[in-house]
């Protein structure tokens, strides 16, 4: 029986459930016990049991949720000391929303400290290790939510993406993640990194999943300001055909340096099976990419320094030195807050300072301003832009945590979509050297449908296998 | 150095708390005197993943200052943050405007604006002396009932020459957004706080000097006070022959002293940047148009429409006009009684208003309804001046009906030919040389004559019936 | 790039303790990366409009509508030092 639930994807156990063949009790102990025994390190904490009564079309298929998200009751830590234990009285609608359709919490998954980070080796309650090689980083930095789908302890995941951060640890973990149109999710609940490019979206097995989960997170919320209401309802695609469908290729973005052989591979093999199955495959030039990077490495910063002010000792969380209030301020956020996320601070706080702010933020902005408006252009002519997820496959524990700069570049692929708030799904394209390497998909705000399509069909020609990380073995 | 003419130069800042029924960016009801932090939620407290919303109400409002200030009102207006820390600011920011507020320019009264701006209001942070928790430090309490409520802040251009003028103008101000119902604007309650900046310059130079903020003056009285006193210090300071330093003071009512409340060594830089959270308002014609249409009548509408259309001396007009609440029982003085005259109503109110001191109209225990009828009594010759002045002393004593008093006191005017002829011709009878002298048109002595008929009538008769009656009896023309 | 004054400045706005072992390591990393993203200096925006919100929303307001407020205990919970049914801090200096 075990082996059966665990093979099922997130539908098909819906399905299963909805027939009688599966309990929701079944399904949920099931996956209570994989992911209490955890050995990724994915889980920062795992429920006792599902709420009593949970009813709604998702047939009560548990769902892990990224720490970032809060849950009442419930340790909502984001991967930072300084909320260490930080229980909040109230639940992010986007949690909310999933419970609503019938999707009880399973437990709150690892991720880089506040959202910053692209390996989840920032995470002051340690790494989270990639099921395909326990020496090799998840990416990040939902790097808990995608190695606890990959790693078959929970059928589908929520996570958040600002720069890349569903999209790269799916690709790096050999699962598929979605990132939405600003806006599609609400944020509320959703502890704030760079409160302008933060969305939440879905990691699961395939394409379906992802399709079905995201029709029960998208919604207009009252409690947040910058949501929006999806124009239509998501489908569960079905066309395994791209005819009629032109893809256009960044060339000179992915040809660059730092694409890796493996990747390179992939990707040129995804092209193939696309033009095979009808779409027409072209260039296209997104100039300011490489910009675009620089830029969200100023945006972000400088959101996320004012967003994580409120982490100051007073109302909730860690608090060091109450000599005077300057000491309490200061060794606070000194001893609670990581490397990393100190860094962004500084360089945020830095960036929005007089004196720089023309030069930093206000450029910065401008610079989204031309990467949305290049990436429209290329909309114009065509359906889809697509280039592999991550420039690599997962790598070494360790082995990028030297040169923080370094890591940023990882995201130099998923990058451009933040900045001009434009959805984009990761699937898994093929193995290099044994390691998932990812497909981005990606088109204009509200594409979701047709990116889901495109990617299913994509998805299915490819045949990719995740059960190596996923099956039943333990 | 020789002797210049320094003026003072005055701009104020104020913030009005909007009387909405919730918080600018939560749905936290105001708190006025609750127990502490049980008026707070995950926004307005700043916990992690929180989101503002912006109050649609407190925008209308803010419409409505706009347009009671003439000012040119924004098509989109955005929040930024402003961002620093301190205890009472929750999420290390306050939600303020920056460079599209939702009204630029205006004037009211003399004064032009500069800029009016929606904003959230601080907690409250109450001084607990040293604790034992904190070991050995000073410790204070943090209520966040306060923090969030919406706050319009009021700018205007350094137009301003002198403490009266700024008080006097403050007033007008208070009794405009007051008239607009759009606040309680209470400075005790601090709904209406006040900040001055202050610098003085020589006569005629179109330069600023360099000015120093007065912070939070809580009441008219002490706004004049200190700012009078940080005048004089500045030009103090000037005549020594030493600088000003910017800064921002406080004033100790208490004391009459001046002190820096920061020194300029850590300077602000509060990093504004839009606010990611919260997207541009687009002000609609549907939100202008329900803003026009809930403006009341306007103190400087109703004073002109006070001098044009019910020939109210300008002197009244405006002080009527610019009190809202005394503006509101002179209307309901005439409204009780059609027949009355706007100007002896006026006079009777002012003749109230007199005899209250800091009192309101509206608190004292005389209703329009028994003012408005003691004129009539008195416009109907049912009684005389001096026995309306009377009853009005005992209505603001102990209230009540003014024909009651009358009947009860028997004031009511001894009048006619009937009544009065006697008493005239005893009175004249009894003082043959002073009627000798009358007779022949030596009108001095006819004030001894209505004293001795006052005195025969307890008050109650009218001198000019009196003198009217005596010509008549005297065979005066 | 960034010089240790810059960083303490900068840190002091952040209410950021940094300590004397972690100023030098930090200036280099910090100067590491504003060199990176200083790449967008060279670029001609000066009739690029900035984008600080993406997307179009209209009914982005809230109705003057009271919702429920947290129980004091609740709001008071997760504190780290509480009095009075009040949130305790060190005295902010000269207040
Ligand atoms: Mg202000
Ligand atoms: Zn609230």
């Amino acid at each position: 029986m075990s082996d059966e639930i665990q093979s099922l994807s997130a539908v098909a156990a819906v399905a299963a459930i909805a027939d009688g063949g599966l309990s929701r009790e079944e399904i949920f102990a099931h996956y209570r016990s994989r992911a209490g025994a955890d050995e990724l390190n994915a889980f920062t904490w795992v429920a006792e049991q599902a709420p009593a009564q949970i009813e709604g079309p998702l047939g009560g298929v548990p769902v892990a949720v990224k720490d970032l998200f809060c849950t009442e009751g419930i340790p909502s830590q984001a991967g930072s000391k300084i909320l260490a234990g930080y229980r909040p009285p109230y639940t992010a609608t986007a949690v909310a929303n999933l419970e609503a359709a019938g999707a009880p919490l399973l437990g709150k998954t690892n991720q880089d400290e506040f959202a910053m980070g692209s390996s989840n080796e920032n995470s002051a309650y340690g790494p989270v290790l990639n099921p395909w090689d326990k020496t090799r980083v998840p990416g990040g930095s939902s790097g808990g939510s995608a190695a606890a789908v990959a790693g078959g302890l929970a059928p589908w995941a929520l996570g958040t993406d600002t720069g890349g951060s569903i999209r790269q640890p799916a690709s790096l973990c050999g699962v598929v993640g979605l990132k939405p149109t600003y806006g599609a999710v609400s944020r509320y609940g959703m502890i704030a990194f760079a409160s302008s490019l933060d969305s939440a979206g879905p990691l699961t097995r395939d394409v379906s999943d992802a399709a079905l989960f995201y029709r029960h997170l998208v919604g207009k919320d009252s409690a947040d300001a910058t949501s929006v209401a999806f124009p239509e309802s998501i489908e569960i695609p079905t066309a395994e055909r791209l005819d009629g469908i032109t893809l256009a290729v960044p060339t000179a973005l992915v040809d660059g340096d730092g694409v890796e052989p493996g990747v390179r591979a992939s990707f040129e093999a995804s092209l193939e099976t696309a033009r095979q199955l009808g779409a027409t495959v072209t260039s296209c030039e997104i100039p300011s990419a490489a910009h675009a990077l620089s830029a969200y490495y100023v945006i972000a910063p400088a959101e996320a320094s004012s967003n994580l002010s409120r982490f100051d000792g007073v109302r909730y969380g860690l608090r060091r030195d109450e000599s005077n209030l300057d000491a309490m301020y200061t060794e606070t956020r000194h001893d609670g807050f990581g490397d990393e996320v100190k860094r962004r601070i500084l360089i945020g706080t830095y960036a929005l300072s007089s004196g720089y702010y023309d030069a930093y933020y206000g450029r910065a902005q401008r610079v989204r301003t031309v990467v949305a408006k290049e990436l429209a252009e290329v909309f114009a002519g065509a359906d889809f832009i697509v280039t592999p997820t991550s420039p690599t496959v997962a790598f070494g524990l360790g082995a990028r945590t030297a040169d923080p700069l370094s890591m940023y570049l990882s995201d130099l692929f998923t990058i451009p979509m933040s900045l001009a708030g434009t959805p984009a799904i990761s699937i898994p394209s093929g193995l290099s050297e044994g390691l998932p390497v990812g497909l981005q998909i990606c088109g204009p705000a509200f594409s979701e449908n047709r990116i889901l399509s495109a990617a299913y069909a994509l998805e299915q020609a490819i045949g990719f296998n995740g059960s190596a990380a996923w099956g039943a073995k333990r | 150095m020789t002797e210049v003419d320094l003026e003072p130069v005055i701009g104020l800042e104020i913030h009005v708390q909007l009387r909405t029924a919730t918080k600018m960016f939560c749905g936290c009801a105001l708190g006025f005197g609750e127990p502490p932090n049980t008026r707070t939620c995950p926004v307005c407290l700043g916990l992690p993943g929180a989101l503002p919303v912006a109050n649609a109400e407190a925008i209308h409002y803010g419409l409505m200052i706009g347009m009671a200030l003439e000012s040119t009102l924004a098509s989109v207006s955005t929040f930024h943050r402003k961002n620093y820390f301190y205890p009472d600011l929750p999420k290390g920011y306050q939600i303020s405007q920056f460079d599209l507020p939702l009204c630029s320019g205006g004037r009211l009264g003399e004064v032009n604006i500069h800029r009016v701006h929606l904003e959230e209001d601080a907690a409250k942070l109450n001084h607990a002396g040293a604790s034992g928790r904190i070991e050995g430090a000073d410790s204070s309490i943090v209520d966040f009932n306060r923090g969030g409520t919406p706050l319009a802040e009021i700018v205007t251009e350094p137009e301003l020459r002198s403490a009266e003028q700024a008080g006097e103008w403050l007033r007008l101000l208070r009794t405009t957004l007051r008239t607009l119902g759009v606040s309680d604007v209470n400075m005790e309650e601090g709904s209406l706080r006040c900040d001055a900046n202050i610098s003085l310059r020589p006569v005629g130079s179109e330069q600023l000097g360099t000015k120093t903020e007065l912070k939070n003056m809580n009441s008219f009285r002490f706004i004049e006070r200190g700012i009078r006193a940080e005048v004089e210090r500045q030009r103090a300071l000037i005549e020594a022959g030493e600088s000003v330093t910017q800064e921002t003071l406080h004033f100790d009512p208490k004391s009459e002293s001046i002190t820096s409340l920061r020194s300029k060594e850590e300077a602000h830089d509060y990093r504004y940047f839009p606010e990611p959270d919260l997207p541009p308002i687009v002000i609609t014609e549907a939100m202008l148009e329900r803003a026009k249409a809930a403006l009341p009548e306007l103190p400087q509408a109703r004073e002109q429409r006070y001098i044009e259309h019910l020939s109210l001396s300008p002197e009244s007009a405006r002080l009527f006009a610019w009190r809202a609440e005394l503006a509101e029982y002179f209307d309901s003085v005439c409204a009780s009684a059609e027949s009355l005259k706007p100007q002896i109503a006026a006079n009777w109110v002012t003749e109230l208003q007199g005899r209250l001191g800091d009192q309101e109209a509206e608190d004292s225990k005389v209703s329009p309804a028994a003012l408005s009828q003691l004129a009539s009594l008195v416009e109907a010759s049912t009684i005389t001046q001096g026995s309306a002045k009377q009853i009005l002393d005992e209505l603001v004593a102990n209230g009540g009906e003014p024909s009651e008093i009358v009947a009860a006191q028997g004031l009511e005017a001894v009048g006619g030919a009937d009544e009065l002829a006697p008493i005239v011709a005893a009175a004249l009878e009894a003082n043959p040389e002073l009627t000798a002298r009358l007779r022949e048109g030596d009108m001095k002595p006819i004030g001894v004559i209505i004293g001795e008929v006052m005195k025969e009538t307890r008050g109650r008769a009218d001198g000019k019936e009196v003198t009217a009656l005596v010509r008549e009896q005297l065979g005066l023309s | 790039m960034i010089d240790r004054d810059e960083l303490l400045h900068v840190a002091r706005l952040a209410r950021l303790a940094l300590h004397e072992d972690e100023l030098d390591s930090t200036a280099a990393e910090l100067s590491t990366i504003l060199e990176h993203v200083a790449a967008i200096k060279e670029l001609d925006l000066d009739d690029v409009e900035p984008t600080a919100h993406i997307g179009d929303v209209s009914d982005s307001l809230r109705d003057d509508s009271v919702a429920t407020s947290l129980p004091v205990e609740v709001a008071l919970a997760p504190a780290p030092a509480v009095r009075d049914d009040g949130f305790l801090v060190p005295s902010p200096q000269g207040e």
